[in-house]
């Protein structure tokens, strides 16, 4: 190695004009999670307004506006971000290459994200007030009877889906073309997998948003009837198209997810992960599914009984892949020598969490039950076990995982685990009651609700500050370990780990891999 | 397969951002006029067909006779007086009928407005035939008049046995301002 290897820029340039890889991953981790931070706020003025019956805090319009920007900013702003953060962080590490494919455009598809939340997050600031129709957006609240700060929101949405299709495309062209000597498909780590086909299902559907918010603002402004029945349009039209996105788009967040959990899960059980190519297949099949049952989200707007049905069945196909992944998770851990390391933590309770979702998730599946539970907390419990237990628990996971790889620092073993308890134990106070009032016909999106429902809102409304403050824990917990945290020089942090990016230095080189390993 | 470019990471880029750009296309070109299609053919909303219905039927089936409800709803802001003047009529299918809605603008100035048709059971509607309607197109009214509104339709006479009563219902809307704009009126 000789003495051209030059470290980061100094002061702010360097993280400005970065074409690096690791700081352009850590530039997303921080981003998504401040916008975390946000969203969280969001749903803590949402329950706090839910805690007991009764108008207490706030407008009904403003706590519309809270439901609306926690949805948008949990899903555009933390989840689908922290991802990407994790996939420019190890995915050259992982597959043996110097950097991302597109360096340039990487710091571009960054850059961009901070003004169009910025834009979003101004909206509360605006005229009128933020858009309040719900992060589905349904037309025609979101066209006719929209505040005027939409537009706004149609030109955010437009931002990060540029943002999204740039990282995806980057993602794509790294893994397909900067893969080190020997690394063939059927080798490469499964969070490389889940994110190649993710970055597929990325291209193809962020367009499809595009398109469905480039409809609305032609509705809006220059006098086309997509989705206004008066002109000849069809309002169920904009549902179709949205949910073509939409759901697609549910598995672009939980599948990165599931890439983690194949990496954690191996490492802690000290066995190799069992069923490698059917996870592979099964992820595959998954995102593929994704694409013929968005109608699910819709079954009450009055489709034949023949689209009923078909729906219906190909949404619980679903249900074999996922089994098979979790099928395999948890033989994976059968007979292993376990341990419970806080990210081993995360990742089981991901698994127990994410299953229970998947299981309301196959009740929701069914046409003639969903009529009872649909729009209801119900719907709001089920998703919330798939993406805040699956997506986030293991984004969890992942950071307490890698972090000593990243910093060169520990963490503090007992801190991770009280974050993980608090996280977990919150997490079930907060949503599990949500079923109940969900099945009893407490409708979503709604700041009052009748008396019967008040013990249960008042109890997830506890849990929801228990699961925010243990993430200010977490905040903690990360800053301590790169200030304070015991310094660790050791490759492999985990006895059972296994992987390219283990066999680099810690902390992590700047540069990695420039020349490339070989692997058999 | 084909190669875009020499260099492997353009050739890839090149593709990507291609399918990008054809699935934004994909939105506006194949699945709205797609789902206008769909929705025509099966009948699928309650959407009857938007054009008069020119065909002879075979002779009268006097042996079946079917309700036909009609319903009238105003869209939020239209200020017009709008409905049947039978909200209930028994036919028979393959008979010619006539009916009409009265409309009335309470308002000092003209309007526009334009009425959409939806029909219950929706499985009913490829077989609401329409040989004339004032929904085919928009209907103008000075400030302060009405006007008698014609509709004429022949039920099918392969009207599936098990539907004995079909509901027409009309929405009103006001689109004094959209008129000059793109309006595929139906």
């Amino acid at each position: 190695m000789g003495d051209h290897h030059h470290g980061p820029a100094k002061g702010l340039s360097r993280w400005l004009f970065t074409t690096n890889h690791k700081d352009i991953g850590t530039m997303y981790l921080w981003f998504s999670f401040s916008m975390f931070i946000l969203g969280g706020a969001f749903a803590m003025i949402i329950r706090a307004e839910l805690f007991q019956p009764g108008m207490q805090l706030v407008e009904p319009a403003f706590f519309n506006q809270m439901t609306t920007l926690h949805g948008l900013v949990m899903v555009f702003g933390a989840i689908m971000p922290s991802f990407v953060g994790l996939a420019n962080w190890m995915i050259p590490m992982m597959i043996g290459a110097p950097d991302m494919a597109l360096p340039r455009m990487n710091n571009w598809s960054f850059w961009i994200l901070p003004p169009a939340f910025l834009i979003l997050a101004g909206t509360l600031f605006m005229e009128g007030g933020a858009p309040n129709f719900g992060w589905t957006f349904y037309a025609p609240l979101s066209t006719t009877y929209a505040p005027p700060s939409v537009t706004y929101f149609i030109f955010s949405i437009h931002v990060l889906g540029l943002s999204s299709i740039m990282g995806s495309i980057n993602i794509i062209a790294t893994v397909m073309n900067m893969r080190a000597p020997g690394m063939t498909y059927m080798k490469m780590p499964l969070f490389v997998w889940t994110w190649l086909i993710t970055a597929f299902l990325l291209v193809a559907v962020m367009p499809v948003l595009a398109g469905a918010v480039t409809m609305m603002l032609m509705d809006i402004h220059f006098g086309t009837s997509f989705f206004s029945a008066a002109g000849g349009g069809d309002p169920v039209l904009f549902q179709h198209i949205f949910w073509f996105f939409g759901h697609p788009e549910v598995y672009i967040i939980i599948l990165p997810a599931f890439g983690v959990v194949s990496q954690i899960i191996p490492t802690f059980a000290r066995k190799p992960l069992f069923g490698y190519d059917s996870m592979v297949y099964a992820t595959a099949a998954i995102a593929f599914l994704s694409f013929i049952v968005w109608a699910h989200h819709m079954y009450t707007v009055g489709m034949p009984v023949a689209g009923e049905l078909f729906f219906m069945y190909a949404t619980m196909l679903i249900a074999v892949p996922t089994g098979v992944k979790v099928f395999n998770w948890v033989t994976t851990m059968w007979r292993g020598a376990m341990t419970f390391e806080t990210p081993m933590l995360f990742c089981m309770g991901f698994l127990v969490l994410f299953t229970i979702g998947g299981f309301t998730g196959l009740m929701l599946s069914i046409a003639p039950a969903d009529f009872q539970y649909h729009d209801s907390y119900f719907v709001v419990a089920h998703f919330h076990y798939v993406m805040v237990a699956g997506a986030v628990f293991s984004m969890s996971a992942a950071v307490y995982y890698w972090l000593p790889k990243w910093c060169g620092r520990m963490y503090s073993e007992t801190m991770g685990k009280t974050h993980f308890w608090i996280s977990f134990i919150g997490f079930n106070i907060a949503f599990f009651p949500q079923h109940f009032v969900g099945l009893a016909g407490m409708p979503r999106r709604i700041p009052d609700y009748a008396l019967q429902f008040a013990d249960f809102n008042m109890m997830s409304s506890i849990g929801a500050f228990i699961y925010g403050a243990s993430q200010i824990l977490f905040l903690y917990n990360v800053v301590a370990t790169i200030v304070a945290g015991k310094p660790t020089s050791e490759a492999k942090t985990w006895e059972g780990a296994e992987g390219l990016e283990w066999t680099v230095a810690t902390p992590a080189p700047y540069h990695t891999f420039e020349t490339p390993p070989q692997v058999r | 397969m084909l190669k875009v470019s020499s260099n492997p990471v353009v050739d890839t880029v090149v593709k990507l951002a291609s399918t990008a750009v054809i699935m934004f296309a994909f939105v506006f070109v194949v699945m709205v006029p797609l789902y206008d299609v769909l929705c025509d053919a099966l009948g699928i909303n309650g959407k009857t067909n938007g054009e008069a219905y020119t065909s002879v039927q075979a002779g009268i089936d006097e042996s079946r006779t079917v309700t036909i409800q009609f319903v009238a709803t105003n869209n939020e802001g239209m200020p017009w007086d709008f409905g049947p003047s039978v909200t209930m009529m028994k036919v028979h299918p393959g008979a010619s009928n006539d009916t009409v809605f009265h409309a009335r603008n309470p308002l000092p100035e003209a309007m526009v407005a334009q009425a959409i048709p939806s029909v219950s059971p929706s499985r009913a509607a490829a077989y609401f035939h329409k040989t004339e309607c004032f929904c085919f197109n928009q209907q103008p009214l000075d400030g302060d008049s009405a006007a008698e509104m014609p509709l004429q339709f022949i039920i099918d006479r392969d009207l599936p046995s098990d539907i004995h009563t079909i509901t027409l219902s009309y929405t009103i809307f006001d689109v004094t301002d959209m008129v000059g704009g793109a309006i595929a009126a139906r």
